[in-house]
């Protein structure tokens, strides 16, 4: 059997959840954890006595465990992988793998944060690998290892500032229509170039709001999906992949996406055409552009362009994405985006996202994020979720 | 009396993995790695080749030469700084900062040149200039 046989078919996520909040000045990120939980198994109509298998990155504690008693949850299958913010789509693929070998049923998966409310500007590397020695001195923050990809890909492709402002243009056109989103108001090319630079060339509209809260899903087998009464969302495809510089070459115009959206598509037995609306991880202008071109929506090259003109706004281009004003614009809890691209994704296939942006007969979604540092070791994860 | 010029630069942390390194750096050497097995040079130098895992490997003094792979400048610091990558004569890239320079006119591709920079503590710290200057 190969492996889209074994896996393809056999999840759906049942339940997804983005806690409203922004600013959590007054719930622990325990409490926000099980928030998230709450509402996403009131949303597929589950409870917590269903679940026997839990995925988070980053809790509080020692691994999943202190949040594993926190909720009261019996799990069979435990994971925490942490790759940064595309940790939640990596454990989706890995929690459909558990439910295609019949090691859990029911997995619900959280992520819960407050950077704003502790202060926090992004997230701080916990783990002292032996590359941090080699690396500390020169004063590497996330914002500047993007600036260095960005660079290197208007180096080589003659990208310009212009072509990346039109991918916040298009998140911040898709944000208005969202009451929770933290940034509302619409903007143009002219007022991201003109924003302040913060790491050239990215300035500061091409970069990511910090935002208080989370998410979370619940993904099942397709058993207990057809037993649910809301509409079903189907893991078609899912793939992953780590990039890093290969001791010391590193290729910053592209990322692990190529590898993690092959893996996907291949699963999935569809195509970047077939896709009705991509999520897209935001963290900056350059992520959503390289992983475009990574992914298969245009050549490797060519994101500029295809960006440009409104192609990415939902009744406008011929790609919406990121339709709830993505990272850019509305949420990228506890700095990490990889939920809530997930979130948006199974609105549109369920044909529940805001009117405004809803895109008609959304029977295709993808959802993709990049965790790390794009322009040496990051982590990749690639969803294809259908209408089922 | 002559004011104190203050390092912005965090001193390295040396540890098991990168001592060889850094203890190199404080004479004025920088190190990187070259397999004696595959006869690929890598960096960050480490105690096993990173592209076949063999142990029988070397740290090798490097000419100090190299070109700048990808820069940024964090505008936002109080003392602005350049981040960047410079591919080194030898082959591999290294994280570094560029000094000696006006950030308006570097350049991908410009040819660099190692210096020795003062961190906040006595440890010398590996950076790159602008050869032409």
């Amino acid at each position: 059997m190969s492996a889209a046989e074994f896996t393809t078919g056999r999840a759906y996520i049942a339940g997804a959840f983005e806690h409203p909040t922004r600013l959590a000045t007054e719930q622990s990120i325990a409490q926000l954890h099980a928030e998230v939980a709450r509402g996403a198994l009131l949303d597929a109509g589950l409870g917590i006595g269903d679940v026997d298998a839990y995925y988070t990155a980053d809790a509080p504690g020692l691994g999943p465990m202190a949040i594993v008693e926190h909720l009261g949850i019996k799990p069979r299958i435990v994971d925490s992988t942490d790759v940064g913010g595309s940790s939640y789509l990596l454990h989706v693929n890995h929690a459909a793998q558990a439910i295609a070998a019949g090691k859990c049923n029911v997995a619900l998966i959280t992520l819960a944060g407050r950077p704003r409310a502790e202060g926090k500007m992004t997230v701080a590397s916990k783990f002292a690998g032996p590359d941090v020695g080699f690396e500390s001195p020169y004063r590497s923050q996330v914002v500047s290892m993007y600036a260095l990809a960005a660079a290197r890909h208007m180096y080589e492709y003659g990208t310009t500032s212009q072509q990346l402002a039109w991918i916040k243009v298009a998140a911040s056109t898709h944000a208005q229509h969202n009451e929770r989103a933290l940034l509302r108001n619409v903007v143009t090319v002219e007022e991201v170039v003109n924003s302040p630079m913060v790491a050239d060339p990215l300035h500061r509209l091409d970069c990511c709001v910090i935002t208080d809260g989370g998410g979370a899903l619940v993904v099942v087998n397709a058993e207990i999906a057809k037993s649910l009464s809301r509409p079903r969302v189907k893991v078609r495809g899912a793939g992953e992949a780590v990039k890093h510089i290969y001791g010391g070459y590193p290729e910053m115009t592209s990322s692990a996406a190529a590898a993690s959206g092959m893996a996907a598509f291949a699963e999935a037995g569809v195509t970047p055409a077939d896709i009705k609306c991509a999520c897209v991880y935001d963290s900056f202008t350059i992520s959503v552009l390289i992983a475009l071109e990574d992914l298969g929506f245009c050549p490797k090259g060519r994101g500029g362009q295809f960006v440009s003109d409104g192609n990415l706004i939902s009744g406008v281009g011929k790609l919406p994405f990121n339709t709830d004003g993505g990272g850019l614009c509305n949420n990228h809890p506890s700095n990490r985006g990889g939920m809530t691209k997930i979130i948006e994704a199974v609105r549109q296939v369920r044909g529940e996202a805001h009117p405004h942006v809803q895109v008609p007969n959304c029977d295709l979604a993808l959802a993709h994020g990049t965790g790390g540092w794009i322009s040496s070791r990051h982590a990749s994860a690639t969803l294809i979720l259908e209408r089922a | 009396m002559t004011e104190q010029f203050q390092s912005d630069v965090p001193a390295p942390n040396v540890d098991l993995d990168n001592r060889v390194f850094w203890d190199a750096a404080s004479r004025r050497e920088l190190k990187f790695g070259r397999c004696c097995q595959c006869h690929k040079s890598y960096f960050y130098p480490r105690h096993f080749c990173p592209l076949c895992l063999s142990a029988d490997v070397e740290w090798v003094s490097a000419s100090g030469r190299g070109e700048i792979y990808s820069y940024t400048v964090m505008r936002r610091a109080e003392r602005p700084f350049a981040l960047a990558y410079v591919r080194l004569e030898e082959g591999p890239s290294m994280m570094t900062n560029i000094v000696e320079c006006d950030f308006d006119r570097l350049s991908i591709g410009q040819a660099v040149e190692v210096v020795f920079v003062q961190s906040k503590s006595e440890a010398l710290v590996p950076m790159f200039r602008p050869t032409e200057r």
